[in-house]
């Protein structure tokens, strides 16, 4: 029942986008891309639960309104921002940096970029008119309402190419911080196209500068992996307690490509990020992997949809929710297995931990096979830590919060393994173990 | 792993065009005007001879009915049914009161004799060895209900099940003559704002079968209740309510058929079950209406909402169901844990074929400590069908102590049909715990190991344990369905998919 009467802030939202539209970047063919998603989004409006995929993802309880797009950042905001990075940084990455909604030089490495290594921000590709890459950039499937939301009101972003058989060594780092002291909403919007033989590692994170409320952040992510190229994806939201994240990312493999993604979710009051991910060549294969850590008041919630188009593709999901106070872990992963792609391997295993007895997990694995000829699976699974695991440690002096988090680690341990960098396992790791040292 | 040549064979053997049920009985019928209006609904209720209270229970459903708008979440698809271009009541004319079995239309005997299923009680009771090469009569008592297009043909066995204590006879008839037990229970499990379906079944409903099972009685014989639908353009509504009190068992059967035609039949069917402390029902169903012809014309749409609470402590509801049948299944028989330590299983074997569609699962709905609940399901596609597992396992707040343990398998043959998992696990409570799976190779990899080591191959063995696993309920059916079930289940089970 999609029968959804305009609300007050759905309304607010239309005049905002009437206001902003001309300074949006992009005319001609872009205007009118935005103007088609954003009418597609005021026909859904916020997603509420008796729309199947939002089920357990009320939009309009959880977050009312959609805010106003944020002011472009002042000097101060830039150097909050800066000082949140610092606490955050990754060593040895390329940083790109989007501050409320608009692309940072300053805070950036854009110097001695590598061979057939290109970095453009969205505003100036979409200036510089229409062409088929700015087409692309802001492309949107207006079936999901909030991803047209972002095609719509998207500001900013980077744009990154690279060229056939380009292998870099040096990860890039997509860093989101949100700055404004007061509250409202980014929408940003980047491009990765990654040519055939070629290989790279993406970090994404999501930050907030000091004295930041109750943001908005909207993001979308579309990812085209050539033939035979690689890509390592690593995603950390640690937005502040009262932010809410909703973002989602578009990836499509070529013939024989490989796509390993982990996620962590650990900050955010709401959360959702809808990965969809397309095996268009053969022979591709996908981990996907991910970790919630919540607890407070919290919700995140991870929807993935995997679609199985061509034959002989494999695709493996492993994805744990450690959940605590009143918080609520969601997670709805969807295989399809198109007619036509026999000899598809997929396997989706999602595991959720209660820690307390407030908190909430759903699990929602499903699964639409066409074809006959393929092997596919998922389980699911919901408890509490082991007891007599957790007497055995204690049994031998270790406190109740430490037997716990040694256990929670091990539980986060089999997703957080698959990511290939060290380093980069490493930052992860670290993640988790700051939000268990939070919680002793 | 593509299935292999026997086991096509096998499917195409129980293929659409192979269905024997497909005869129609010449018989005179009494039916109420096309359409559907409170005076339809008044008109059955005056044909039952129904107490005020009845008739106005059912205008109030009928009064919400107008309100609803019919579900689309399920996936199925069907063009939109025109619910003025059915006749909600059609009875079997009747030529006198019936004082006994002989006195039935000889067509509605000869109907069921052709269905297999005993209407007269000597035959049985005398175990009258079946002609060589006929249907099997099975040698045990079982009391038939037997439901023709709207009303209640004969239920037999009566003058024993009385002796019991067992209330066990058309639900039209106990409105009349145990008014307080239907008004305790009836609508309590299903209310009639349930769902669309429901509330219109719950307006129009004509028959069905009641059973009350006093506290401390185990039923001594197996109820079953046979539903045909025969007339042209009806839709079938029956209802069927089933209370077990204190301590007492009761296995109840249910099989239904209709004749091959090239329109689509409405069966929106509701079933409520409720089971008090210590008290067990165990309901099984052989669903085989019409599935349409092999071009997907004609067959039935089997909305139908099946219910149980388990309301007392210790109680416990299980579901068996062998789908075959029907165009367009949509059906979830489901679980309300309410007692403490209660239990819920489902036991679900869903075929479909030709351009059948199956949207069937379950619920699991666990709100008192210590609840249990376990949920097998094997769906079959093959042709051009569609067969979607969609169950909701959840434990609330309170639930301390939940269990469950789920594992669905489908099969795929041929590579124009579909099978789809569509699961919903929710945990609101840190001490469930809940498994989900989806894979064959881990049913027990112990007993697959011990028949391997054997001698049986992978094969043989899942086929074994499964076997194994359903062959109680499906001894429990009448002999005529227990042998055609038995043949679709002993469909080997390789080439799974969750």
């Amino acid at each position: 029942m999609n029968v959804v009467a305009k609300t007050e802030t759905g309304r607010a939202l239309g005049d905002a986008f009437a206001v902003v539209r001309d300074r949006l970047p992009g005319k001609g063919k872009i205007a009118d891309q935005r103007r088609e998603a954003f009418e597609a989004y005021e026909r859904l409006g916020l997603p509420h639960r008796r729309i199947e995929d939002w089920k357990y993802t009320d939009l309009r309880a959880l977050m009312r309104e959609v805010l106003p797009l944020a002011p472009a950042p002042d000097a101060a905001a830039l150097a909050r921002a800066a000082a949140a990075i610092k606490l955050r940084a990754i060593d040895g990455v390329r940083r790109l940096v989007l501050v409320d909604g608009a692309f940072a030089p300053d805070l950036s490495d854009l110097g001695n970029l590598d061979k057939g290594l290109s970095i453009r921000p969205l505003r100036d590709v979409l200036d510089a008119g229409d062409n088929a890459l700015s087409v692309q950039a802001i492309a949107t499937d207006v079936s999901n309402p909030m991803l047209a939301l972002n095609g719509a009101m998207a500001t900013d972003g980077v744009v990154i190419d690279i060229a056939n058989g380009t292998v870099l060594t040096q990860p890039l780092h997509i860093v989101h911080v949100a700055s404004g002291t007061a509250p409202a909403s980014m929408f940003t919007r980047s491009l990765l196209r990654l040519g055939r033989d070629a290989g790279v590692t993406l970090v994404e994170s999501y930050l907030a500068g000091e004295g930041a409320k109750a943001y908005q952040t909207h993001d979308g992510l579309i990812v085209a992996i050539g033939d035979n190229a690689r890509l390592d994806h690593v995603r950390l939201v640690e937005d502040s307690i009262d932010a809410f994240n909703i973002s989602s990312a578009t990836v499509s493999l070529g013939a024989h490509a490989h796509f390993n993604t982990f996620g962590l979710t650990s900050g955010g009051h709401v959360s959702r990020y809808q990965l969809t991910v397309t095996c268009a060549g053969e022979g591709s294969k996908v981990e996907t992997n991910g970790v919630n850590l919540i607890n407070g008041k919290q919700h995140a919630d991870t929807t993935l949809f995997m679609d199985h188009a061509v034959p002989h593709c494999a695709s493996r999901e492993i994805f744990r929710a450690v959940v605590d106070d009143r918080a609520h872990s969601v997670f709805q992963g969807r295989i399809i297995v198109r007619p036509d792609a026999q000899k598809t391997d997929a396997k989706m295993m999602t595991r959720a931990l209660l820690l307390s007895d407030d908190a909430e997990a759903d699990n929602k694995p499903e699964l639409e096979i066409f074809a006959d000829d393929v092997t596919c699976g998922h389980g699911a699974t919901t408890g509490a830590l082991d007891e007599s695991l957790l007497f055995y440690m204690r049994a031998r002096g270790l406190p109740e919060k430490e037997a716990q988090a040694l256990l929670i680690q091990a539980f986060v341990g089999e997703a957080i393994e698959t990511i290939a960098s060290d380093a980069l396992r490493e930052v992860a790791i670290a993640t988790a173990q700051r939000w268990l040292k939070a919680r002793a | 792993m593509p299935a292999v040549q026997e086991t096509v064979e096998r499917v195409r053997r129980i293929d659409v065009d192979q269905y024997r049920y497909g005869f129609e009985t010449q018989i005179e019928s009494d039916k109420a005007p096309k359409g559907l209006s409170e005076d339809t609904v008044r008109f059955i209720s005056a044909k039952k001879n129904e107490p005020a209270w009845m008739l106005e229970w059912r205008l109030e459903a009928y009064r919400r009915w107008l309100t609803m708008t019919e579900p689309t979440w399920a996936r199925v698809d069907y063009p939109k049914i025109d619910y003025q271009d059915i006749y909600y009541y059609a009875a079997p004319k009747p030529k006198k009161t019936l004082s006994s079995i002989d006195e039935i239309d000889p067509e509605i005997l000869k109907t069921y004799e052709k269905l297999g299923i005993p209407l007269r009680e000597v035959a049985i009771l005398e175990g009258v060895e079946p002609p060589p090469g006929g249907p099997q009569t099975p040698n045990r008592k079982i009391a038939v209900d037997a439901v023709f297009d709207s009303v209640s043909v004969a239920t037999t066995f009566q003058k024993e099940l009385k002796a019991a204590g067992v209330i066990f006879m058309p639900i039209s008839e106990a409105i009349r003559e145990h008014p307080e037990l239907v008004q305790k229970y009836l609508g309590t499990v299903v209310p009639t704002s349930d769902n669309y379906f429901a509330t219109l079944n719950s307006a129009v409903f004509s028959d069905g079968s009641f059973v009350y099972v006093p506290p401390g009685v185990r039923c001594p014989m197996e109820l079953s209740t046979y539903f045909r639908i025969n007339e042209r353009n009806t839709g079938q509504f029956e209802r069927t309510l089933i209370i077990a009190d204190k301590g007492s068992y009761v296995s109840y059967l249910e099989g239904c058929t209709a004749p091959q035609r090239d329109e689509n039949q409405l069966h929106a069917a509701v079933v409520e079950l409720v089971t008090l402390d210590d008290a067990e029902i165990k309901y099984s169903t052989v669903q085989n209406w019409y599935p349409g012809n092999s071009e997907g014309k004609g067959g039935i749409y089997n909305f139908v909402t099946k219910r149980g609470d388990c309301r007392g402590r210790n109680s416990k509801i299980s579901w068996t169901q062998v789908e075959t049948g029907s165009a367009i299944t949509w059906k979830y028989p489901s679980c309300i844990l309410r007692g403490d330590n209660s239990s819920g299983e489902f036991y679900s074997i869903a075929i479909s074929n030709g351009f059948q569609q199956v949207d069937s699962g379950t619920k699991m709905i666990h709100l008192g400590k210590n609840t249990s609940s376990r949920i097998i399901s094997k769906g079959i596609a093959a042709g051009k069908s569609q067969n979607t597992y969609r169950g909701l396992v959840s434990a609330h707040r309170k639930a301390t102590g939940a269990r469950n343990y789920t594992a669905c398998d489908s099969l795929l043959i041929g590579d124009k049909c579909g099978a789809h998992t569509v699961p919903y696990v929710e945990a609101k409570n840190s001490s469930a715990t809940f498994e989900h799976e989806a894979t064959t190779s881990k049913i027990s990899e112990d007993v697959l190991f011990y028949c391997i080591q054997r001698g049986l191959s992978q094969e043989e063995a899942v086929g074994l344990v499964v076997n194994g696993f359903v062959k109680d309920v499906l001894q429990q059916l009448p002999m005529e369905f227990a042998v055609e079930a038995q043949k679709l289940i002993s469909i080997s089970l390789e080439g799974s998919v969750g």
